[in-house]
């Protein structure tokens, strides 16, 4: 069988072997948390605890607002010191966050389902789909959607495959590769309870062929409705729509979303998350996370709650080798570099990966050359050297007639490019741009 | 903390590839030439490719620094590969000081009257070679002798304009294609041998520098285009193979139509415009006044390429039709 794949793609080095194959280790409390209340794409939720309030684990401090959000839990036991703002570096704007001093943990869980496999469909529909919801779940790959969102339509629509992206492209990050080897049976659980909500035939998880040991444990649990299927491995190949065309052969149409043509993914830690809240009812409020890169002495897989400050995990992780150089949440190809490291590990943080300073280089565009490199990069077929020039140009609206809106910001044709020319930053201003003018618009 | 983090934007990682590499690569495919040429034509050869890639430099720097005020400028190596082909694509006799005007027009008016790189519309070296062979008609058309020892050629003229004049059995006769395919023929000091070229262009594929789709669709034009005429009258047109060895055919084919700023650079257009090429090319040779049709064809190709960027734009990933609305 040829391996699955997609068209287009780079192959940047793959760095895995400095975290693979360290099991994930769990961090101490730490004394004081720092929680961001947004954490999810789409409305942030409301605070409904107050200064000086006593919290416990898993206790629900905020309150969703609508049906893009999601509630917010407390990551450890204490009294709440303080309320303020500060700079958030995924909206680059400065956003209410609390703080927590920790004590001894005691927890405060929702209801396990723990039968959830006997619900029927209404039951799934009501009972699992708010709990989704309630645990304050979203995608744990870095987007940060709400995970119950996607179910909305699904639940009135029909729905083919639900896809687990296991494929982890992003080059250091290791740590779904960890969670597939060392958590299978709950991450095939957690398949299971989603494809019981949407009523899909057949559940796939999407494994890039560097992770054999994971795609093997994923095996064990495979049924005839579970699927784990190796993937080329290629950058970006855990894209939604790359996976979904890699394992499917279908196509998200431009402007469309999986659900259209009857597929819904999530990350493999997702659908971890998803298990443990419906098997013990715990809410989201710990993750795992990737510690990596060349700039830290011990590179590793750690188990953190979220809110805990990033100097903490550099300390853990042994720290920083020299000073300077680059620190990213996420990983090298898509992750926000950040200035600050008291900033928060969140919801959506994957990975911490730390660069030297002689890694980070000094960018000078120079002109483009027209060499068609980010052509056959990218993946989702457009001309990136042409956007560029439009946006360059500020010919905004013939760069959105040729789909600058439809780009993933992988970063691929930035990867490649001779001339160091800066795609993404420019075709980010360009959706930012769109997003502010039709939203004043409605 | 001392020193600041960087937070440039994403990707943090990027490919160590650079223009002056890729020009650095391109300069290096020519060198096989240079050296066939050298072999071919003597000393005064590589002292015509020095001075043209030097003063192409000197010109370009020049123009930046004075010129256009760019205090910052680096030269990237692109206007030495300008000036190395330009002196390659001119008699091994030819003048130094006449190369260097050539050279002037080459960076000064068709690369920087532009905007400099990746901005002009046309292959400055090219632009350069018509115009002096526009302006020096009589030096450009007269060739230099062979000077080594294994040549038994007895003609002054090139294969195509043998053939233009006195037919294909007659320039046959003269020119075997071993000795065209080697390079033991006359013409411009760079382009009379197809081998060193070859050679040349495998290592650009070899190192992922250059997209074969343009020589490939090139090429097989001409030899398809020729083959029917072959057909037709085989003393008046010549043969495929005769037009694929002849002339700057090669060069050109390899080297100057792979421009990558002035050539499409999808794959749909890259074939387009290698197609356009070749045909441009044989029309010029088969019934034009001119025996060599290369640098014309190229040139006007160069013109096309925003037309066939429009049509040949690839549809995007999941590109649905906009449907007809029905009932108006």
């Amino acid at each position: 069988m040829a391996i699955l794949s997609f068209i287009g793609g780079i192959h940047p080095p793959e760095r895995k072997e400095l975290a693979k194959g360290r099991p994930i280790q769990e961090i101490p409390i730490p004394k004081s948390v720092y929680l961001f209340v947004n954490q999810n794409t789409g409305k942030p939720p409301a605070v409904s605890v107050k200064k000086g309030d006593s919290v416990k684990t898993g206790q629900k401090i905020a309150e969703a607002q609508g049906p893009v959000s999601v509630p917010l839990h407390s990551p450890v036991t204490g009294v709440i010191s303080d309320i303020k703002k500060v700079m958030h570096p995924i909206t680059q704007k400065p956003e209410e966050l609390l703080v927590i001093d920790s004590e001894t943990d005691q927890f405060d869980f929702l209801e396990p389902l723990s039968d959830w496999k006997a619900y029927d469909k209404e039951k799934s529909h009501t009972l699992l789909y708010e709990r989704i919801k309630e645990a304050g779940i979203v995608g744990l790959g870095g987007a940060t959607f709400p995970s119950h969102f996607k179910y909305l339509e699904a639940m009135k629509k029909p729905v083919d495959y639900v896809i687990l992206n296991g494929a982890e492209c992003e080059p250091y990050l290791t740590i779904d590769d960890r969670m597939m080897v060392e958590h299978p049976a709950q991450i095939v659980g957690g398949l299971e309870i989603l494809l019981k909500i949407c009523g899909a035939s057949k559940g796939y998880i999407g494994v890039e062929d560097n992770k054999p040991e994971a795609f093997e444990a994923l095996k064990k649990y495979a049924n005839d409705r579970i699927e784990p299927a190796l993937v080329k491995t290629k950058y970006p190949q855990g894209g939604e729509k790359q996976m979904i065309y890699a394992l499917t052969k279908r196509s998200v149409p431009v402007g469309g979303f999986p659900i259209h043509i009857g597929v819904i993914v999530h990350n493999v830690a997702t659908a971890f998350a998803i298990y443990e809240a419906v098997e013990k009812g715990k809410p989201l409020y710990e993750r795992g996370l990737t510690v990596t890169g060349e700039g830290i002495a011990k590179p590793g897989n750690l188990w953190v709650r979220v809110g805990t400050p990033i100097q903490e995990l550099i300390t853990y992780a042994g720290g920083l080798h020299s000073e300077g150089g680059k620190v990213i949440l996420g990983g090298p190809m898509m992750g926000v570099p950040i200035k600050d490291l008291t900033l928060p590990v969140m919801k959506g943080t994957s990975g911490i990966l730390v660069l030297t300073p002689e890694m980070v280089s000094e960018i000078n565009e120079t002109a483009c050359i027209n060499c068609g490199r980010c052509l056959m990069a990218c993946s989702l077929r457009l001309e990136p050297n042409y956007l560029v020039k439009l946006v360059k140009a500020k010919k905004f609206e013939e760069a959105y007639k040729y789909g600058v809106l439809n780009c993933c910001e992988c970063g691929s044709c930035a990867y490649v490019c001779p001339s160091k020319i800066e795609h993404v930053k420019h075709f980010k201003l360009a959706k930012k741009l769109h997003a502010t003018l039709k939203g004043g618009k409605k | 903390m001392a020193t600041l983090l960087s937070t440039s934007p994403a990707p943090h990682i990027r490919v160590k590839d650079t223009v002056p590499k890729i020009m650095r690569d391109v300069l290096i495919a020519l060198i096989p030439a240079v050296i066939f040429a050298v072999y071919a034509f003597g000393w005064n050869a590589l002292w015509l490719c020095v001075i043209g890639a030097l003063s192409a430099e000197l010109i370009e720097y020049g123009i930046m620094r004075f010129l256009r005020k760019k205090k910052d400028f680096r030269p990237d190596g692109s206007a030495a590969v300008t000036g190395l082909l330009l002196a390659m694509n001119v008699s091994a006799s030819f003048s130094w000081y006449l190369l260097i005007i050539g050279v002037l027009v080459a960076i000064g008016i068709a690369k920087h009257t532009y905007g400099g790189i990746g901005n002009n519309p046309f292959n400055p070296a090219l632009i350069g070679r018509v115009f002096l062979v526009i302006s020096f008609p009589v030096q450009m058309s007269v060739w230099a002798p062979l000077n080594h020892a294994a040549s038994t050629l007895v003609t002054s003229a090139t294969p195509l304009s043998i053939l233009k004049q006195k037919g294909f059995e007659e320039a046959a006769r003269q020119v075997s294609l071993l000795d065209m395919f080697i390079g033991n023929t006359q013409g411009c000091l760079g382009e009379v041998s197809a081998l060193a070229l070859i050679i040349g262009f495998i290592f650009l594929l070899w190192r992922k520098r250059v997209n074969p789709i343009i020589p490939i669709a090139y090429i097989g034009t001409v030899l398809l285009f020729s083959s029917l005429f072959f057909v037709i009258n085989p003393n008046q047109f010549g043969s495929p193979i005769f037009h694929l060895l002849g002339g700057g055919l090669m060069i050109g084919a390899l080297f100057m139509a792979t421009d990558m700023v002035t050539s499409p650079a999808t794959m749909k257009g890259a074939f387009i415009y290698g197609i356009g090429c070749g045909i441009i090319t044989m029309l010029i040779r088969l019934f034009g006044a001119l025996p060599e049709g290369v640098s014309f064809s190229i040139l006007i190709m160069n013109a096309c390429k925003p037309l066939i960027d429009k049509i040949s734009r690839p549809k995007p990933f999941g590109y649905v039709a906009p449907e007809v609305k029905k009932n108006g």
